[in-house]
């Protein structure tokens, strides 16, 4: 039976990661991540939980206490935030490349300078390429699902990856929303034991991890991975089914709303679409035929079933709550622009960087987009397709 | 020895089979080659506690040849070699020469 309580999105995460009992959680503080594992650190002194937390000296330590604790055979967590997961970005490649499945919520959050400690997304797009899944999600309840389902596609023998699970950082990680548990034991069974893979505390069977592959193995290494990674969609849709069946909420490669018949659409991760669903909404009411495209598993990004959802529209945009410094947009714009690319029949396509550091994504911001967009449609003429919104001249 | 293709490998390039470094014979690397003078020897074993790659056999509990497919000639063993009252019973020899 599902309980139904109020919740901040790393209390709900938190707990999560209670329910699974992982057997090794490495931490270290960083807003607005600390909560989270500070609340996961009581669960082990109140002996809630088994799992061996280790208490490092830098998030650099906590994902490589990760890695050995993973390759050691065990199952493994921990969570960060901002200048926590860039100090991580080395040993990130060594996770992924190792395929060790270790689990790591991320609360969003911006990039210093100038030092800011709010929520946007600058943190885990930097990392997008970093051969770990990311899974985004909207509220306490994504961000709880996401994290249990986690567990599953991560130690899929197939698959064998790290996963991060996105969440906006203070308005889903301090804010209290609505949010149904499963029971300990649902979860328990759900992600079931863990299955080891070549273990290094497998005495009876020696193994070394880390060997230098020179360049008549690396390109197969290599290729090996990226072969991996296109199986990470159907497996995240079989977990996401049996997910469906125990819980009644329904998961896929990514949310569309209001989209089927849509002329015009926005495409946006994370809290602001809920803001944006309303906004779509008010536009249906004057029959204007909006929709919106919520990613969700964004790492590896299905580029076959975007493009799909997407190239009936007229005029699309990409809001991205972080920027991609040199590369002229913002990281969602460029994977949905590739997505669409392939198409003879597609959607103009403009970018809004929105949100960045924490400024506040309000329902005028997806008015102004949306009464662009049917501009754009009537009329074929774009003024500009990158802009920052909601900025002071 | 053939190569394998990317299906055939072990996901993270972990290694399974223990002690397969005897499959690469690191004796091609050798510029220096390590030569062994019996006489000068005190049998106190130090070259073979000393090589990392295993290149200095021991036959019943004695020092015996070098493993020249296996020496990469790094010259540690004839550093460490104490040899008999200041003769040094290993001497690197240029490789060609
Ligand atoms: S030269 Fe180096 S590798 Fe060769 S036998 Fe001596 S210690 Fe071993
Ligand atoms: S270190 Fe020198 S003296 Fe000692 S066993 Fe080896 S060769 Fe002989």
């Amino acid at each position: 039976m599902a309980k139904i309580v109020a919740i901040t999105g790393n209390e709900a995460v938190a707990h999560a990661l209670r329910q699974v009992d992982p057997d090794v959680c490495a931490a270290y503080p960083i807003t607005p991540q600390t909560d989270m594992m500070q609340r996961f650190s009581s669960f082990v002194s109140d002996g809630l939980v088994k799992t061996e937390l280790i208490l490092v000296e830098s998030e650099h330590s906590a994902m490589s206490s990760c890695v050995g604790a993973s390759a050691a055979g065990g199952r493994v967590i921990t969570a960060t935030s901002s200048q926590g997961l860039a100090l991580m970005w080395e040993i990130l490649f060594i996770a992924s490349g190792t395929r060790l499945p270790i689990i790591m919520p991320v609360v969003n959050r911006a990039l210093s300078a100038p030092l800011n400690i709010h929520g946007d997304h600058s943190d885990a797009m930097g990392a997008r390429d970093t051969g770990w899944i990311q899974l985004w999600s909207e509220n306490a309840q994504e961000a709880y699902d996401n994290t249990i389902q986690a567990f599953r596609i991560a130690e899929h023998m197939d698959i064998r990856l790290p996963v991060m699970i996105c969440l906006d950082g203070f308005i889903i990680s301090h804010s209290i929303e609505r949010m149904e548990y499963l029971e300990d034991e649902e979860v328990r069974n759900f992600v079931g034991e863990f299955k080891q893979l070549n273990p290094l505390l497998d005495l009876g069977h020696p193994v070394s991890y880390g060997p230098l592959i020179l360049p008549d193995y690396y390109m197969e290494y290599r290729k090996a991975q990226d072969e991996v990674a296109s199986k990470v969609s159907s497996v995240v849709l079989e977990v996401a089914e049996d997910f469906e069946k125990l819980s009644g909420r329904k998961y896929g490669l990514f949310e569309t709303y209001r989209l089927e018949d849509a002329e015009i659409g926005l495409v946006i991760v994370n809290s602001a679409a809920g803001t944006s669903k309303d906004v779509v909404d008010e536009f249906r009411d004057r029959g204007i035929k909006a929709g919106l495209l919520k990613p969700r598993l964004y790492r590896p990004f299905p580029y076959k079933e975007t493009g799909e959802a997407l190239k009936h529209l007229k005029a699309v945009c990409v809001l991205d709550r972080a920027d991609a410094f040199g590369g002229s947009f913002g990281p969602v714009y460029l994977d949905i622009a590739t997505s669409l690319y392939q198409y003879k029949k597609k959607p103009i396509l403009i970018n809004k960087i929105y949100g960045l550091g924490g400024r506040d994504y309000l329902p005028e911001h997806a008015e102004l987009v949306l009464n662009e967009l049917a501009e754009i449609a009537k009329t074929g003429t774009v003024k500009s397709y990158k802009e920052y919104i909601s900025v002071r001249e | 020895m053939k190569l394998k293709g990317w299906k055939e490998l072990t996901p993270g390039a972990v290694i399974t089979e223990a002690g397969n470094a005897v499959q690469f014979k690191t004796g091609s690397w050798r510029s220096f080659k390590p030569v062994w003078i019996e006489e000068n020897c005190i049998q106190c074993l130090f070259c073979w506690l000393y090589c990392p790659d295993m290149a200095i056999k021991v036959r019943d509990g004695k020092r015996a040849e070098f493993d020249y497919d296996y020496c990469k000639g790094c010259g540690i063993c004839a550093l460490e070699c104490p040899g008999r009252k200041g003769n040094k019973a290993i001497i690197m020899v240029e490789e060609g020469k």
